[in-house]
């Protein structure tokens, strides 16, 4: 059972490891995009027009002769910050609304989960397409709609892990021995709440990623001007005939990014899997920062 | 006895569920309501900007109270609610016709393309993912696993656009967009059914890998049941709950409508209408759409737990009980 178990974290580590690395060379891509690019990504050049790749411009060019492998990285920045921002944000949100409601229960909390019922009653993107064209373009009205739909997904979560450890007998020793409620709640309830959400954040990207470059695609997410892949393959759709590069690239880089983010949040489950490593969630939060050493038979 | 109070249960179940989207209903059109009174402009700046005109100040003005838009929200509200339950939906503010037919009139488009692309869908992932899961981390394991995983990451409009190229544009098989009979539905069918097949497939291969490790699997294998039987009538009909559940979602948002999907294609859904809507402010329609969501929310969840009660013993007994 020990041996098993051993092979397979040390396998899981190996690939978290190697994901992590992949996750941020990608990070330090798009932070470093506008000093790596090799042409000036907002350089209209209408000379050099819908170009097909070639070993100038590999990628081709655009409508406006901007060369696109240029805009692609460029774009990596707006693509992947803000959706990475999105979904550390609506997590956050989310698992505090989660705890308060778990912990609170009462009133507070029905009517909460009845409003967080109507938000999860739409179906995600459409529900986003509604707010979005409310609120008007512009990337940052697109995350906020996004974010809209989305925490109540956590809270759910949260709650019920909070529900599960609120009637623990350690939680009643912690209430007798004078235990105030934020240290209940941070100290206590925390720590055992963390682990799924992690793992549903981490899985939470790539459909982000997706999700915020769909907006863009109907226009409503980042304006024409900025390199944003979904808004480039908008515009590329016109041009289709003529030159599918302007769309294949763009799609190729979201669906390369998505890809390498699943993965990376796949190996983030596996690590944490209760029902693959019957550890509790704790132990494996410990266990990945070391500082728990778990021992022997670990099925509890 | 048994049967009849059975019965007796499920009505009185329905009929309270039933009850249950009169409060969403009156929350979820008020939600939209309040949302779209926060955003800047209305219908009558939406048209005019389209246009292209900039007109005076009393001819918007006039046509604001022509459509009751001069009042407070809250007002508006009730006069839309008001005129729901008298079964007026109104009209809509672009084109002036009355909002409930028009709805009507797009609402084929989607349900046909729902009921497509979940067949080929079930058609395909339920097989596959048995096939991935019986021949368990074995080569033809691997090939499905890869080929869900790119499919998961595939952003719909990506793909609609490369079968678009590939098959409108060079190989000019089937035609780009519009409905013109039967031949328009295969690509914006085949879009959908990759990206929900890729989800499905690893779902029921989980399921079945989760149920073929069971006592029951081990028990019926060893008194000589048969492979075969032991998948399809035992292990296949364990899964069913999940892919049950997981059919109920999708269908539900397939039924909104897929706004991207049905833009590429310039397939005459609701979704379409519904962003047509959004971009116009046209509120009755939106409000119209909204209501079609709940209802469709309601519906589906409802039969979704009928159906789990009729699939599982034990939801069924502890419910009885």
């Amino acid at each position: 059972m020990y041996t098993a178990y051993k092979l397979t974290t040390d396998h899981t580590k190996i690939k978290f490891y190697i994901f992590l690395l992949l996750v941020g060379v990608l990070l330090l891509v798009s932070a470093l995009a506008q000093y790596i690019v090799p042409h000036d990504p907002y350089l209209q050049d209408l000379s050099n027009a819908l170009q097909p790749p070639s070993w100038q411009f590999p990628f081709g060019t655009d409508e406006y002769g901007r060369c696109l492998l240029s805009r692609v990285i460029v774009g990596a920045t707006t693509t992947v910050y803000s959706s990475l921002a999105l979904v550390l944000f609506t997590s956050v949100l989310g698992s505090i609304i989660g705890v308060f409601c778990g912990y609170i229960g009462g009133k507070t909390d029905a009517v909460i989960m009845r409003l967080s019922d109507v938000f999860l009653a739409f179906p995600g993107l459409v529900f986003a397409i509604a707010v979005a064209g409310v609120l008007g373009g512009g990337i940052l009205n697109a995350a906020i709609s996004l974010a809209l739909i989305a925490w109540p997904r956590f809270t759910r979560i949260v709650r019920g892990q909070v529900l599960a450890v609120k009637n623990m007998s350690y939680m009643h020793a912690a209430k007798i021995s004078g235990c105030p409620w934020y240290k209940m709640i941070f100290k206590h309830i925390m720590p055992n709440v963390i682990g799924p959400v992690v793992v549903t954040a981490a899985l939470d990207i790539g459909v982000t990623i997706m999700e915020l470059a769909g907006l863009s695609f109907l226009g409503l997410g980042a304006a024409p001007p900025t390199a944003e892949w979904g808004s480039m393959m908008s515009k590329g759709r016109s041009m289709m005939q003529t030159a599918p590069w302007t769309i294949l690239f763009p799609g190729l880089a979201i669906l390369l990014t998505v890809m390498l983010f699943n993965l990376f949040g796949d190996t983030i489950r596996d690590m944490f899997d209760p029902t693959q490593r019957r550890v509790s969630v704790v132990n494996c939060f410990c266990k990945l920062k070391n500082k728990v050493k778990v021992e022997g038979d670990v099925n509890v | 006895m048994y049967v009849r109070r059975r019965r007796c249960y499920i009505v009185k179940y329905v009929l309270k569920r039933l009850f249950m989207v009169i409060p969403i209903l009156l929350g979820i059109t008020f939600l939209s309501f309040a949302l779209m009174q926060t955003a800047s402009g209305d219908v009558i700046d939406a048209i005019y900007e389209q246009a292209g005109g900039v007109p005076s100040e009393e001819i918007v003005a006039a046509k604001r109270a022509e459509l009751g838009l001069d009042k407070p929200f809250i007002v508006q509200y009730f006069i839309w609610l008001g005129g729901v339950l008298t079964g007026n939906m109104g009209n809509s503010y672009v084109s002036n016709r009355p909002v409930f037919q028009d709805f009507m009139s797009h609402l084929p488009a989607t349900v046909i393309l729902t009921l497509s692309s979940i067949f080929i869908t079930v058609l395909f992932s339920i097989p596959l993912g048995i096939l991935s899961a019986v021949k368990h981390n074995k080569i033809t394991d691997y090939i499905i696993r890869i080929l869900t995983f790119v499919g998961n990451a595939m952003p719909g409009f990506f793909l609609s656009l490369v079968l678009l190229y590939l098959f409108s544009v060079q190989l000019k098989w089937l035609p780009a967009t519009g409905n013109n009979g039967f031949v328009s539905i295969i690509l914006p069918t085949v879009t959908l059914a990759i990206a929900m097949t890729a989800k499905y497939t690893r779902q029921v291969r989980a399921a079945v890998l989760d149920e073929l490790k069971k006592d029951y699997v081990l028990g019926a294998r060893s008194r000589g049941v048969k492979e075969r039987i032991i998948l399809y009538f035992s292990v296949l009909k364990s899964s069913l709950l999940t892919i049950v559940t997981l059919l109920g979602l999708s269908i539900g948002s397939l039924l909104g409508g897929t706004a991207i999907i049905e833009s590429i294609f310039m397939w005459p859904g609701v979704g379409k209408l519904a962003v047509d809507a959004i971009t116009m402010r046209d509120y009755p329609v939106i409000q119209m759409y909204v209501i079609w969501m709940a209802v469709i929310f309601v519906v589906i969840n409802l039969l979704t737990d009928i159906i789990y009660y009729y699939l599982d013993p034990r939801i069924r007994l502890q419910k009885e009980r």
